[in-house]
């Protein structure tokens, strides 16, 4: 079962009068379960694909389909209301609310999705323990690590049990071994929960983890590799 | 866990959230304090000039109040003294009084004053004469030639205590009446004016001086503090002929009911000018931490927290600040209060300036649960309604346009 399609997706940004493509015509499908990377080179157009399919910009042309709804017929309430349970987020820069713990961080999700106070305290402490962050809740983003704050983002987005994770870069700011470590977590949460996984990366290393492989250049789909 | 983070959220610059703070519970202090001062002044204009002879309401013969001559007295008091024996006033004390305008003269002075046959007994429980005699002794009932003289007329006739005061006035035959008296005491009065305007002697002189029989000008009644003399008014005129009159102290004092009103407006602009300063702060230290934050608020709308989720964060956080800044101004307004309340603000360096202006000497701020709530209501809606700009500024970013912000 295909988890995200995209047909034909273009998007163009404007920098001033001059305009910039950065998708020229993406066809793309990724299946439920798969764990897959988008890699290219900066500039290549794969944070541009990771956001359209998060639905947190619109394409200018081209149809994007992500666990059966079609975007171009959803509002935004509509899609706020499809990130908020099905689509979870891993961003390069960690992205947490610094005045919050690390429990809190993995909560906050739960919390818009109206989940009772006592279940969301118990299955954020459960996320944290996998991703190996027993005994640090209490530990607000500037007292955490690179990695570890990584490996909240990671859970923040596991906790609310989406469909799909979309992970922009998720180990562009850690060292090797966080890097390794972090997609190491990211693949024994794909296996165990069975959630889709898309990450971008321009990084080698982190592309020999992935299953799939999605070279994208020059906004177009190079090549398409299934390991 | 929204409070708990609009609360982490408030002391992430908790300089400029305390610059904020104290601007609230500076303009809250203000607001109450100031508005304490302004009713206080009100309420004791009101019961300075209640207890100046006005009372609470006043029952006249019809037209006494236009032309108040002697021909306008009431022949007979009994009707109204059974019709306020019917209307049932609990509390209230009432006096039956001559009121006439007469020339008060000595040897080598004489000026224009108002007479005023009291019956001393029951007078001292309605205005302010009967605690106010400093020198000399007070009138007996029925004192046939005894005097009482405000203290700023002793001293403009260089006179004293045991001396002879001659009255003339119209009796009610028109021709013209005289009687010495001889000065029993001298009063005191919140204003100078009033010490130099009237004259006391019993209401059995007055009457016999004027060959009024048994006529007095007026019945003042004086109701329990606070109480609505509107509908007494009503209860006795409805059990009194046509041919009286029942003045509330709202009609008998027409400029001072007009200075309430106009105190009440004053106090309403002040405290808009307060808010609107307030107001700026408001939006000014908002609209900062917004623009600071624009990242978050952009991972937030990512995470599928709606515009209108982002606009309630925003206002939890003004509420917030809002309502520490008012809790503090409040305990400041009420220890302010408190401290001095008990002596009162002391203007009487002042005196001729206040007193011109018909102000008591001494301020006494009245603190009433009204005012205030009308000054944190006035800060809470009016703060939440300008916090509503930096919040919606903050819920139309889009989560690509703010998490692209460095």
């Amino acid at each position: 079962m295909d988890m995200v399609i995209c047909r034909d997706v273009v998007k163009t940004y404007q920098q001033g009068r001059i305009s910039v493509p950065a998708l020229r015509g993406i066809s793309l499908s990724i299946e439920k379960g798969e764990f897959a990377a988008l890699a290219g080179p900066s500039g290549s157009g794969k944070t541009t694909i990771l956001n359209l399919m998060g639905g947190l910009d619109a394409p200018d042309a081209g149809e994007i389909i992500v666990d059966g709804r079609h975007f171009d017929r959803m509002s935004a309430a509509g899609l706020a209301e499809l990130r908020l349970h099905r689509i979870g987020f891993v961003f390069q820069a960690y992205n947490l609310i610094p005045v919050l713990s690390a429990l809190e961080n993995v909560e906050y999700v739960m919390l818009l999705q109206g989940v009772p106070a006592r279940d969301r305290r118990e299955r954020a402490r459960a996320v944290l323990d996998e991703v190996g962050l027993s005994g640090m809740y209490d530990r607000r983003p500037p007292e955490l690590s690179g990695g570890q704050q990584q490996r909240v983002a990671v859970a923040r987005a596991i906790a609310a049990e989406p469909s799909i994770v979309l992970a922009d870069e998720p180990t562009a700011n850690l060292d090797s071994k966080n890097g390794i470590s972090l997609l190491e977590i990211m693949k024994e949460m794909n296996e165990k929960k069975e959630v889709t996984f898309i990450f971008s990366t321009h990084d080698e290393r982190v592309m020999e983890y992935a299953r799939r492989l999605v070279m994208i250049r020059d906004g177009r789909v190079a090549d398409d590799v299934r390991k | 866990m929204t409070l708990r983070m609009a609360w982490r959220n408030l002391w992430r610059n908790s300089r400029r959230t305390m610059v904020i703070l104290t601007a609230v519970a500076v303009g809250v202090f203000s607001m109450i304090f100031i508005g304490a001062l302004m009713a206080g002044v009100g309420e004791q204009m009101i019961r300075t000039s209640i207890a100046t002879l006005v009372g609470s309401l006043q029952i006249h013969q019809h037209g006494y109040r236009d032309d108040p001559v002697v021909e306008n007295t009431m022949e007979d008091p009994s009707e109204p003294q059974a019709a306020l024996a019917s209307v049932r006033m609990p509390d209230a004390r009432w006096s039956r009084r001559v009121r006439v305008s007469a020339v008060a003269g000595n040897a080598r002075h004489s000026a224009g004053v108002s007479l005023v046959g009291i019956e001393p007994e029951r007078e001292a429980a309605v205005s302010f004469i009967g605690g106010a005699v400093t020198e000399g002794r007070g009138l007996s009932p029925g004192d046939p030639y005894g005097i009482l003289v405000g203290r700023a007329l002793v001293g403009t006739f260089e006179t004293r205590v045991g001396r002879k005061l001659v009255l003339m006035s119209q009796a009610a035959d028109g021709e013209m009446a005289s009687r010495a008296f001889t000065i029993a005491g001298v009063f005191r009065a919140e204003l100078e004016a009033t010490e130099k305007q009237f004259v006391f002697v019993s209401l059995a002189a007055a009457q016999e001086m004027l060959g009024l029989g048994e006529g007095v000008s007026e019945i003042a009644v004086l109701l329990p503090d606070g109480a609505d003399p509107d509908p007494v008014a009503r209860a006795l005129a409805a059990a009194l002929p046509e041919r009286y009159e029942i003045l509330t102290w709202r009609e008998l004092l027409p400029m001072l009911t007009a200075y309430i009103e106009m105190n009440d407006t004053f106090t309403a602009i002040w405290y808009l000018v307060v808010f609107i300063a307030m107001g700026f702060g408001i939006i000014n230290t908002l609209l900062m931490a917004v623009f600071e934050r624009m990242r978050e608020f952009g991972l937030m709308r990512a995470l599928g927290m709606t515009p209108g989720g982002i606009v309630r964060e925003v206002l939890v956080e003004s509420g917030l600040l809002l309502a520490i800044g008012m809790a503090a101004g409040n305990a400041l307004a009420v220890a302010a209060v408190a401290a001095i309340g008990e002596n009162g603000i002391d203007l009487s360096a002042f005196a001729a300036g206040v007193e011109y202006a018909g102000m008591p000497r001494v301020i006494y701020p009245a603190l009433s649960f009204a005012g205030a709530l009308e000054a944190n209501l006035t800060v809470w809606v009016l703060g939440l309604i300008v916090s509503l700009y930096p919040a919606l500024k903050a819920a139309r970013i889009t989560p690509v346009s703010a998490m692209a912000r460095v």
